[in-house]
């Protein structure tokens, strides 16, 4: 059904109708509405599930390490500083090959304090083994939710659904709500292959000496990049039952012949969209609406920069010392093509500055100047800067 | 598109307005979008919160900086710098006030109309929240969509007393100000 819904709430409807039996989190700051609307729901009866309202995000992801660990759906939320404080247990369950789901509403990350959106989070937890599958819209994050229960329990692999924290967990929207019947003909109930269970008993994160620690990585990393296949189907299934896909890993829009192309993650993806209609520039320029960053679609992005002479990259994090770090990834990808594309990497929007529509002709007279370095920080403001630190 | 920048302070209910709009005009088959300006919000302090409302799928998700209308909640808030900045050409005021519409508009310089949204709300909910109130005013000026439409966003949200309360002072709202005056501005 069709509802004018705010993004928290109508990813906390859609985490229930997968009927988790375990939800953990920290519901203090930095927190979004996800949990709220779940313990909510669980109140109202309207969900059967264990809420554990824990003392701290570290404590968040050790339950649902355990609770996944013992063969039940798992859920958690969180962002920013709260992400950092669940990092070493992100890793754990990633080596332990646990189908946990996490919504991560991105949020920058201190200091200086700021609650608001970026993608530096997710990306200081990009190497932990997660799939990290990114939303442009309220839409999106609903159906990425729902298949990312599939995902994580076909593959075993943990899933983190990147949504934008405020542009969209903070947004009223108009969004599609899938009926309960369909999330179940599509989601059947988890049978966690090597759950912990008294009747037939396994043991779960042992220690592995270096004999054997290189093979874990490496079947961790082909799993990893095996996955693609399973958030392919996923999201083919739920388009054939929704009529809704949300673009597998990466989906190209605007003409196949542009030489320039932009690749975005996130909900930038919607107001570049439409700067792209009301700025038209001289260059044709499509755009590479990236949705999955791990497995990183390295194939993928070569075949829809092919033909290209331009490769602009949005970054919503940075590596300080480095410059950009979606880009870096993505010259990576292009490196050997007869004729490599230049990469030009320009952040925006860090810790919540607004991205308008101007920044699509801005982004395109920058990429036309010489001498540009391939990695800026697009809108910063220089003149609020002592001299020299500019 | 019609785009809509709403100001208040922490407590007045600046985003459920902004939330009560945008479901009306979904109400009405509209599309719709609205989100607050993301201030770590206070009781007191200055809130934004944006609303857009298209026949399309609205894909722009940045700040309004060039509102067709503002609604203020707080008239203390007109003397704040940037409050009223980048009205666009035609667009009107609504201004939560008891003084009279001209003698506000004299001070903000463009067509306003004042509306004692908080004085109505104490006397008909028994709290002064002036958002339903400017909310039924707004859609009766600009008829961007039907103001029982904002009945029906309200029936999402209350029930009984507190939902027959907010229907009286729904009308008495719209009683008060003239009807599709801003109309034209709002269908350009």
């Amino acid at each position: 059904m069709l509802e004018a819904l705010e993004g928290s709430q109508a990813v906390a409807r859609a985490v229930a109708m997968c009927r988790p039996e375990v939800v953990a989190a920290y519901p203090i700051t930095p927190q979004t509405h996800i949990v709220e609307n779940i313990s909510k729901l669980v109140a109202d009866g309207k969900l059967i599930c264990e809420l554990v309202s824990v003392e701290s995000e570290f404590s968040a992801a050790s339950v649902v390490l355990g609770s996944s660990a013992a063969g039940a759906r798992s859920y958690t939320a969180s962002s920013s500083q709260g992400i950092l404080l669940m990092t070493e247990v992100l890793f754990n369950i990633a080596g332990l090959r646990l189908p946990v789901v996490l919504t991560c509403a991105n949020r920058a990350v201190s200091a200086p304090i700021n609650i608001w959106n970026d993608h530096q989070d997710s990306m200081a937890v990009r190497d932990a083994g997660w799939i990290q599958i990114h939303c442009v819209d309220n839409q999106e994050a609903v159906d990425t939710s729902i298949q990312a229960f599939r995902i994580a329990e076909a593959t075993e692999l943990p899933v983190m659904v990147c949504m934008d924290g405020f542009v969209l967990t903070h947004t009223l929207e108009t969004i599609e709500m899938p009926d309960q019947k369909l999330v179940d003909k599509y989601l059947p109930p988890l049978n966690f292959s090597r759950k912990l269970d008294p009747r037939a008993p396994l043991s779960l994160g042992t220690l592995v000496g270096p004999e054997h620690f290189t093979e874990a990585r490496h079947s961790h990393h082909a799993a990893l990049m095996k996955s693609t296949a399973e958030i392919l189907a996923a999201d083919a299934d739920w388009a054939a039952l929704t009529g809704r896909s949300c673009g597998g890993l990466l989906t190209v829009e605007g003409p196949e012949d542009a030489r320039t192309a932009i690749i975005i993650m996130g909900s930038t993806v919607c107001t570049i969209r439409e700067a792209m209609s009301v700025y038209p520039t001289k260059r044709k320029a499509k755009l590479i609406k990236l949705r999955t960053f791990r497995p990183f679609p390295a194939a993928e992005i070569r075949a829809a920069c092919e033909g290209c002479k331009d490769v602009v990259v949005l970054e919503r994090a940075i590596s300080p010392g480095a410059g950009g770090i979606l880009g870096v990834e993505v010259k990576a990808a292009l490196m050997g093509m007869k004729r490599q594309p230049v990469v030009h990497e320009f952040a925006v929007g860090l810790g919540g500055r607004d991205i308008p529509l101007e920044t699509w002709p801005r982004l395109m007279d920058a990429v036309a100047r010489d001498g540009e370095p391939s990695f800026s920080i697009l809108d910063v403001e220089l003149e609020k800067l002592p001299v020299e630190e500019r | 598109m019609i785009e809509v920048r709403i100001h208040g302070r922490g407590g007045q209910g600046n985003v459920v307005a902004a939330y009560l709009l945008a479901t009306a005009a979904f109400e009405e088959g509209r599309h719709c979008q609205a989100f607050p300006s993301f201030g770590a919000e206070r009781r007191g302090a200055p809130v934004t919160a944006f609303v857009r409302i298209d026949d399309n799928p609205i894909q722009r998700r940045c700040q309004v900086r060039a509102p067709d209308f503002l609604i203020i909640q707080d008239s203390g808030l007109l003397h704040v710098a940037g409050v009223t900045e980048g009205l666009k050409p035609g667009g009107g005021v609504l201004v939560n006030s008891p003084r009279a519409s001209d003698d506000v508009a004299a001070e903000t310089g463009r067509p306003t109309i004042a509306l004692p949204a908080s004085q109505l709300a104490a006397d008909i909910l028994g709290r002064p929240m002036p958002n339903v109130a400017l909310l039924a005013a707004f859609l009766t000026i600009t008829g961007i969509v039907p103001v029982d439409a904002l009945g029906k966003a309200l029936g999402h949200r209350f029930k009984g007393d507190v939902l027959e309360r907010n229907r009286k002072l729904i009308d008495a709202a719209a009683a008060l100000v003239p009807a599709g005056l801003w109309r034209e501005a709002a269908h350009a």
